[in-house]
């Protein structure tokens, strides 16, 4: 079967990023980006699913400037077959990744998408959800693991209390949770061979889909700073400082 | 302007997440409704009908909508949700797992964990794990949105007195079904309701030594996280895990002990109002944002600690 990932360009998930000095967003100039992390593990399940046979082949999509080509061609050196851009300048929101997504589901026809369960930027955990919504696919949502049976997948999910386990109806699509699996690296020989893989770059309006939002940052504030703490010497000071100052037990 | 909560409920009664979320509808005004979906639900809507502020409970009440698979539920509350001005969840799995459906299919843009009410229509969330706070308005006829439980004080269980009506209608997608479930167990308190957390991490080197911080949390009535560090190496499991991928807890009292602070985990504790730190190592980045920290050796510091608490 085909399966398709979606995976995202974001600050690396290591920089501490900074708030722009008027309020209208977070500084990105020459701030090391990288995969998001939950998508890296997209890939890496999709790549495992070729080598068990399950799949037979896999295309990567981005929607995202024309720089998110260096996350495509990252994961088409993990193993991915090839890739799709749909290429956008503007910050868009998860709805309306979602529809330029399902415009491409529309076009390729898998039986498996699968995404990271959140973005570590924007932080919603909403464009799987929604692009099971408007595909009417089921959905396998913080996923901790995942089989395929047939025209079925089981799909163990990580939930408040532990894990659930639901049975979905192919086609599906899935959201990955950290623990699914240990995303490999790329070794330079499939660094060099992914520069010759396929990739197909289209734009929102060729899909004929509108990104229109009815979301609207109107500023970013750094968050309140902790003021500065003490150190303390002992265990005794530390429950005195605890009982009789901060008052907490 | 009415708004639509989806309760979250478990066991037959109604999870603590409702009440902060109800908190979060009454700070946007207006009448406050509660959905109570899921399979003999009858006590859970009683109880729903008793919380503070609440002017009516809808229940559905049908086997599609058991163990709340979102294929079921979301056309259920997308239906429901056309007639408010807001639909609210809980951040919890659940809500994160439905409401973005829902939002999709009444093709609105979702606004996920806020944190405070500036107008009916402006919201502050976290973004970047914590480290920046956007302000976010919404044109949105129905405007839906989770709440970061922690953002807003629970409203009383008790006192209201809402009349309960029942929902007939049944989307049963066919398309997904419940298998089984494997739930942690714990007498300690809820991770996220506690008062007081003790999380450890790698530090403790090993899972049979979180049996100290289990003798300290008893002692505090405290519950257990940990870091990720710490799950993934195998010595708790992952739903003890606090940070922006586990559970987001703001409580009195959070002692981190062996847990170096990295920007993942802070994001999931920083709304503490006192955080303790216990480590070795006085370069790690936990101490800047601890309010009291102690250079030490775990494994001497908290059986004494133990002892003087």
């Amino acid at each position: 079967m085909k399966v398709l990932v979606a995976v995202k360009r974001v600050v690396d998930y290591n920089v501490k990023v900074r708030v722009k000095a008027d309020n209208s967003g977070v500084d990105l100039a020459n701030v090391k980006m990288s995969m998001n992390p939950f998508c890296e593990i997209a890939v890496e399940e999709a790549v495992r699913l070729k080598e068990k046979g399950v799949a037979s082949e896999i295309v990567v999509v981005t929607v995202g400037p024309a720089t998110a080509q260096e996350q495509l061609r990252t994961a088409l050196a993990l193993g991915a077959d090839r890739a799709v851009l749909v290429e956008s300048a503007e910050e868009l929101t998860s709805l309306a990744v979602a529809k330029l997504l399902k415009a491409v589901v529309d076009k390729e026809q898998p039986q498996l998408v699968i995404l990271g369960k959140q973005a570590i930027d924007s932080d919603n955990n909403q464009t799987g959800q929604m692009l099971a919504a408007l595909t009417g696919f089921a959905q396998g949502t913080f996923a901790s693991k995942v089989e395929v049976a047939g025209d079925k997948v089981s799909v163990t999910r990580e939930v408040d209390g532990g894990l659930q386990t639901v049975s979905l109806n192919l086609p599906a699509i899935v959201t990955t949770d950290l623990r699914l699996n240990e995303p490999r690296y790329a070794s330079l020989p499939n660094i060099m061979k992914a520069k010759k893989k396929p990739l197909e770059t289209v734009t929102p309006d060729a899909l004929g889909v509108s990104t229109a939002s009815t979301n609207k940052t109107l500023k970013v504030e750094a968050p309140a700073a902790r003021s500065a703490g003490i150190k303390v010497k002992s265990v005794a000071e530390l429950v005195e400082k605890l009982k009789n100052e901060a008052k907490v037990i | 302007m009415t708004i639509l909560v989806i309760a979250e409920h478990e066991n037959g009664a109604v999870a603590p997440a409702t009440l902060n979320t109800v908190a979060a509808a009454a700070k946007i005004g207006g009448d406050v409704h509660v959905l109570v979906a899921g399979q003999n639900v009858g006590g859970v809507a009683e109880a729903a009908a008793k919380i503070a502020g609440v002017a009516k409970v809808l229940v559905a009440d049908n086997a599609a909508y058991a163990n709340f698979l979102p294929e079921n539920v979301a056309p259920l509350v997308a239906e429901l949700g056309k007639a408010y001005s807001h639909v609210l969840a809980p951040a919890t799995s659940n809500g994160k797992n439905v409401l973005p459906r829902v939002a999709a299919l009444l093709d609105v843009d979702q606004i996920s964990e806020i944190i405070a009410v500036e107008s009916a229509d402006t919201f502050k969330r976290p973004i970047y794990a914590g480290n920046a706070i956007a302000t976010v308005q919404s044109t949105a006829a129905v405007k839906v949105i989770t709440v970061r439980a922690t953002g807003f004080d629970a409203v009383a269980a008790e006192g209201g007195s809402a009349a309960v009506e029942a929902v007939a209608a049944v989307h049963d997608a066919g398309k997904s079904s419940f298998v089984g479930e494997e739930l942690a167990k714990s007498d300690r308190p809820e991770l996220t309701a506690a008062k007081i957390v003790v999380s450890g991490g790698r530090g403790m080197q090993n899972g049979d030594n979180f049996k100290h911080l289990y003798a300290l949390a008893d002692k505090l009535g405290a519950a257990v996280g940990a870091s990720r560090a710490a799950v993934d190496a195998g010595f708790v499991p992952n739903d003890m895990q606090v940070g922006q991928t586990g559970k987001i807890v703001a409580p009195q009292l959070y002692i981190a002990v062996g847990i170096s602070g990295a920007i993942q985990h802070l994001a999931g504790m920083k709304d503490s109002k006192v955080i303790v730190a216990i480590n070795k190592d006085e370069e790690a980045p936990i101490f800047q944002v601890a309010d009291y920290g102690l250079v030490a050796d775990l494994f001497e510091a908290i059986p004494e600690l133990e002892k003087l608490v």
